[in-house]
């Protein structure tokens, strides 16, 4: 039985984790330097955020390697380090997940290329697939659970992506979708033809992340479900929407927002919740202690 | 199916037929008719207002209505820029009025250059010259093509939530240039609202395409004093 199996043995919600990449800024990253880079600079300080996820009650931690395709990487001049980064992000996940003292999986986070398959852009579907492969290979290498496609808007990269991690890995794939164009993803997919589309595709879960606030997440996870899925749901919604306060960004989504929109996702069909940008190990223990409470 | 020969159309129905093709992405159809009517003598001018930039304008209130999405918008920009290629070198020559110059990219650390792309498309469709630097603009980038092209808008985007903030660092060395208050400058990208654009003291947020057409249009007008 894999561990992710476990983990859905039991009919309860399953907590994810929240933001990686704001919580670095508040850690010292500068506004445009990559946050990947930290996995083997400042490894101590993505370790405490894994631990301060695990801590809050996180079942499932998200590796630092969003932005870990050669595409993105090469902005920072780091396209030769896409497997020792993706490893390295990994390996962080994993040393907190195995000192943790409930059962944690180790989720390898792949973002979009940034670029636009053709027709509509200039990316040849087959490099995408083998940029996604590079990347999985070193998240593999570095012992994730599972694999986690995120906040994508286009059917085919995600296409691309499951080949890539297929040509490296048996391990099981989740794929999220963000929807933050009028209930659609940016390329114009609605959740109904998500479902359908995604399902087709070799995944154990499928959901929707970031978009534009917990409310609207509800309504796209409520879609998902009517579409009666055969794969449990991943909803990991913003911590509300960003202002500015004192020079800093802050998102308005408190602990209580968060806890209360867990609740309610959970009830709309979402079987794994947790949060994006913006949600703090606070926002993850508030929505941890929401489940304890309606149990 | 009946091909259409636009030969036998008078000039009013090209320019209507050519709002449908923009609306559909022809860029083959589109470049034939600019051709076309440019044989028939009509001015350039006239061509990229009553054609290109009407049909773009369609193509705008679509997008922003949630009718039509990003690849749709961008086979119609494709479509626009090839009439574009063939109107730019004879609009040049011609004393037509210029909309203004925007110098438009994408800050440092953030890849993301599909809605600056459309950004910088549909404000040449409306007519402005846009110079694109592209991804991963520091504030020296930034600095050197507004010195070089003496813009009256400058246009940064962000998709990131570690990369939107640089924003902030780009206004702030403008102003130290003394360049803050011969610009416009308008912001756009998925995390960004109203409040963040005040906040650093942009000029406005755009919350898409068209809105960005919409917005450099109302300070070109205040700009100009009209």
């Amino acid at each position: 039985m894999s561990a992710l199996n476990q983990l859905l043995g039991a009919s309860k919600p399953i907590l994810l984790d929240g933001a990686m990449g704001t919580m670095l800024m508040d850690a010292g990253l500068e506004s445009g330097d990559p946050p990947e880079e930290w996995n083997l600079i400042h490894p101590e300080r993505i370790l405490e955020v894994h631990r301060q996820y695990i801590q809050a009650g996180s079942q499932v931690i998200l590796t630092n390697s969003f932005g870990g395709t050669s595409y993105r990487l090469a902005m920072h001049n780091l396209q030769d380090q896409v497997g020792e980064l993706n490893r390295a992000a990994a390996q962080l996940a994993r040393t907190e997940a195995d000192q943790a003292p409930h059962l944690v999986l180790v989720a390898g986070s792949m973002g979009p290329t940034g670029q636009l398959l053709e027709p509509v852009g200039e990316l040849v579907f087959e490099d995408a697939v083998e940029a996604f492969a590079e990347q999985a290979s070193g998240l593999a290498a570095g012992g994730v659970d599972l694999f986690w496609i995120e906040t994508m808007s286009d059917l085919g990269e995600v296409r691309a992506a499951v080949e890539g991690i297929r040509r490296v890995s048996d391990l099981p794939i989740s794929a999220t979708l963000s929807f933050d164009t009028h209930k659609h993803t940016m390329m114009g997919v609605d959740p109904l033809q998500a479902v359908e589309s995604l399902e087709a595709l070799d995944l154990a879960l499928l959901g929707a992340n970031c978009g534009t606030g917990s409310d609207e997440l509800i309504e796209i996870i409520q879609l998902m479900a009517t579409a009666d899925p055969d794969l449990p749901l991943v909803a990991k919604a913003n911590a509300g929407v960003p202002q500015v306060e004192a020079g800093e960004v802050v998102y308005n989504g408190t602990p209580e927002v968060m806890a209360d929109y867990a609740v309610r996702v959970y009830q709309q069909g979402a079987r794994l919740i947790g949060g994006c940008c913006g949600s703090t190990p606070d926002h993850i223990r508030a929505m941890a202690e929401a489940f304890n409470q309606t149990d | 199916m009946e091909e259409i020969n636009i030969q036998e159309m008078d000039s009013e129905e090209i320019l209507e037929l050519m709002q449908e093709d923009l609306y559909d992405g022809y860029k083959e159809e589109i470049i034939a008719e600019v051709k076309e009517l440019l044989d028939r003598g009509m001015p350039p001018y006239e061509i990229l207002t009553e054609g290109l930039v009407a049909g773009m304008d369609i193509v705008g209130v679509d997008f922003r209505d949630g009718i039509l999405f990003v690849p749709e918008v961008l086979m119609s920009a494709k479509a626009m820029k090839g009439g574009m290629n063939v109107l730019r070198p004879l609009l040049a020559e011609s004393d037509a009025p210029k909309q203004g110059v925007v110098v438009i990219g994408t800050v440092k650390g953030d890849i993301h250059d599909i809605g600056k792309n459309l950004v910088a498309m549909m404000l040449e469709g409306a007519g402005y010259e846009v110079i694109n630097i592209g991804i991963n603009n520091d504030v020296e980038s930034y600095l050197e093509a507004i010195e070089e092209h003496q813009p009256d808008i400058l246009g940064m985007s962000a998709l990131l939530t570690t990369t939107m903030p640089y924003m902030r660092t780009v206004i702030e060395a403008l102003k130290e240039e003394g360049l803050r208050d011969d610009l416009v400058v308008l912001v756009g990208g998925a995390p960004l609202n109203d409040a963040f654009a005040e906040d650093i003291q942009a000029d406005a947020y755009c919350r898409d395409a068209a809105v960005a057409v919409d917005t450099a249009n109302k300070f070109m007008k205040i700009k100009r004093g009209s």
